[in-house]
């Protein structure tokens, strides 16, 4: 199994450091051409309107949503803007999953936090019962899922911060940043 | 359940949002957007960029809150501010106006020339300038969550830059090549704290994000910052002071993410226009070094 993590910007050596740890091969990707032989994809954390625009001039657009129509890809924070359908704002966007996302919603830097996380499935699937502990940063929320996307886990006031649709993660913290290696477990479940 | 924020892990985690991509300094909402458009990951709002503030003289302070906030409203990228090296009366107004890091800066006139601000004291993460690896872990000790070498601001020359990166990058790989008994004298010698030191050599980089700054002009001076080791690039007066600022800032940004592909560097250098006019930094004497700032 080879797994690439989109490598226009953000933290995706910390995603390449986790494979590692977990003894799967990773790359980095930054033109289409790096996508040959991949089978699933991570989209970091990093500034979500840096990575879109990267990705047009690269014309890596459609390359992405090919790849995803066969392969699982996984977006953490601003990964997760990149998939979703909607922002309510003019930013380029993959349109995988059908999540509406609202950036920054949390507030800025200051408000950032980490806090634990109850997820059913990450216990169910990791065969574990210890609640997950996830960092937030400058965090997007999930604003609604639609079509077969559903809910993977929401903060204590009902903000939706994981999803999944298929082979599609979305997760507004960052597990790349822990020592918890049971998101990226999950992910790989996901990868055929 | 539990809520915890301004944690070391917050603060250390935004920089490494930042990694690979590049910071542009900004003096007003519409450079902002234009770096925001250019794909910057963050802007640093200040009133002067560094060549402005060598020509101009006099005492460099923290920018108008007005400034600041027009910049925090104009843009959905995190913004940055600075403050003199020691003011931290500056840092608690910055803080309360909600930037997202702080830059303790020896581009502006330092307020204190024995002490730097303790960084742990706040919520709101800071990076710090330094020319080699026992500034860097002095800084980190005081709380500083991101560290870029200073090179030497406004000069648009990337000597400096390089030295600095050289030097720091070098100090870790020696100390890979140390046993554990030879750390507490490179403590010494270099004046960083001891624990550090050992948390260095062990992960084998700095224990932060560690971007270069002071001097970078060209998307070739970004990819050489890169090549060298760091993690992402701090552009001041090199954009806004060039001939096609926007065009330039792209250029940029693509040179940090491509940094090692030399037929896209060799595409997205081509008909940039004028960049900025230089000043020769290795011959500036000692005393208009900013980079001397910093203790």
């Amino acid at each position: 199994m080879k797994i690439g993590v989109l490598a226009l910007q953000g933290d995706f050596s910390e995603h390449i450091a986790m494979l590692k740890r977990l003894n799967v091969e990773a790359s980095e990707v930054r033109l289409p051409k790096h996508l040959d032989g991949l089978d699933g994809l991570i989209i970091p954390g990093g500034e979500s309107t840096t990575i879109g625009k990267l990705a047009v001039a690269y014309n890596l657009m459609e390359p992405l949503r090919t790849f995803g129509q066969r392969h699982a890809i996984w977006g953490t924070c601003a990964g997760a803007i990149f998939l979703s359908k909607d922002i309510s704002r003019d930013q380029p966007l993959l349109k995988l999953m059908d999540i509406k996302v609202q950036r920054n919603a949390f507030g800025r830097q200051i408000d950032s936090f980490e806090t634990d996380l109850d997820i059913p499935e990450l216990k169910q699937a990791t065969g574990t019962t210890e609640n997950y502990h996830a960092v937030f940063i400058r965090a997007p929320i999930i604003e609604s899922v639609s079509g077969d996307a559903k809910i993977l886990a929401s903060v204590p006031d009902g903000r939706i911060v994981a999803a999944q649709q298929g082979q599609f993660l979305a997760t507004s913290f960052h597990p790349e940043l822990t020592d918890d290696t049971r998101f990226h477990e999950y992910f790989l479940s996901l990868v055929d | 359940m539990e809520v915890k924020t301004g944690t070391w892990t917050e603060k250390k985690g935004l920089a490494q949002m930042l990694k690979g991509g590049v910071i542009m300094d900004v003096v007003n909402a519409e450079q902002a957007k234009i770096a925001e458009d250019a794909g910057a990951c963050a802007v640093m709002a200040l009133e002067r960029v560094p060549a402005d503030i060598r020509a101009d003289g006099g005492v460099a302070r923290m920018s108008d809150p007005d400034m600041i906030l027009k910049i925090i409203d104009a843009v959905s990228i995190p913004v940055m501010a600075k403050c003199r090296i020691g003011h931290f009366v500056e840092a608690q107004i910055l803080e309360s106006l909600g930037v997202d890091y702080i830059d303790e800066s020896e581009v502006l006139t330092p307020a204190d020339e024995e002490h730097h601000i303790l960084k742990h004291n706040f919520k709101v993460p800071f990076v710090c300038g330094c020319r080699n690896i026992g500034e860097a872990l002095r800084r980190i000790g005081e709380g500083a969550a991101m560290i870029r070498t200073k090179g030497e601001a406004g000069t648009g020359d990337v000597v400096e830059a390089v030295r600095h990166a050289r030097s720091v990058i070098g100090s870790i790989r020696q100390l890979q090549t140390m046993n554990d008994e030879e750390l507490m004298t490179f403590a010494k010698n270099n004046g960083a704290p001891y624990e550090l030191v050992k948390e260095t050599k062990e992960l084998g980089r700095m224990p932060v994000v560690n971007f270069a700054a002071g001097g970078v002009a060209t998307p070739a001076d970004a990819a050489l910052m890169m090549q060298l080791g760091v993690d992402g690039v701090f552009v001041g007066s090199g954009i806004f002071k060039s001939g096609d600022p926007a065009k330039r800032a792209v250029a940029i940004v693509k040179s940090v993410t491509h940094y090692k592909d030399a037929a896209i560097l060799a595409e997205v250098s081509t008909n940039l226009g004028e960049a900025m006019v230089g000043r020769n930094a290795a011959q500036m004497p000692e005393e208009e070094k900013l980079a001397t700032r910093g203790w």
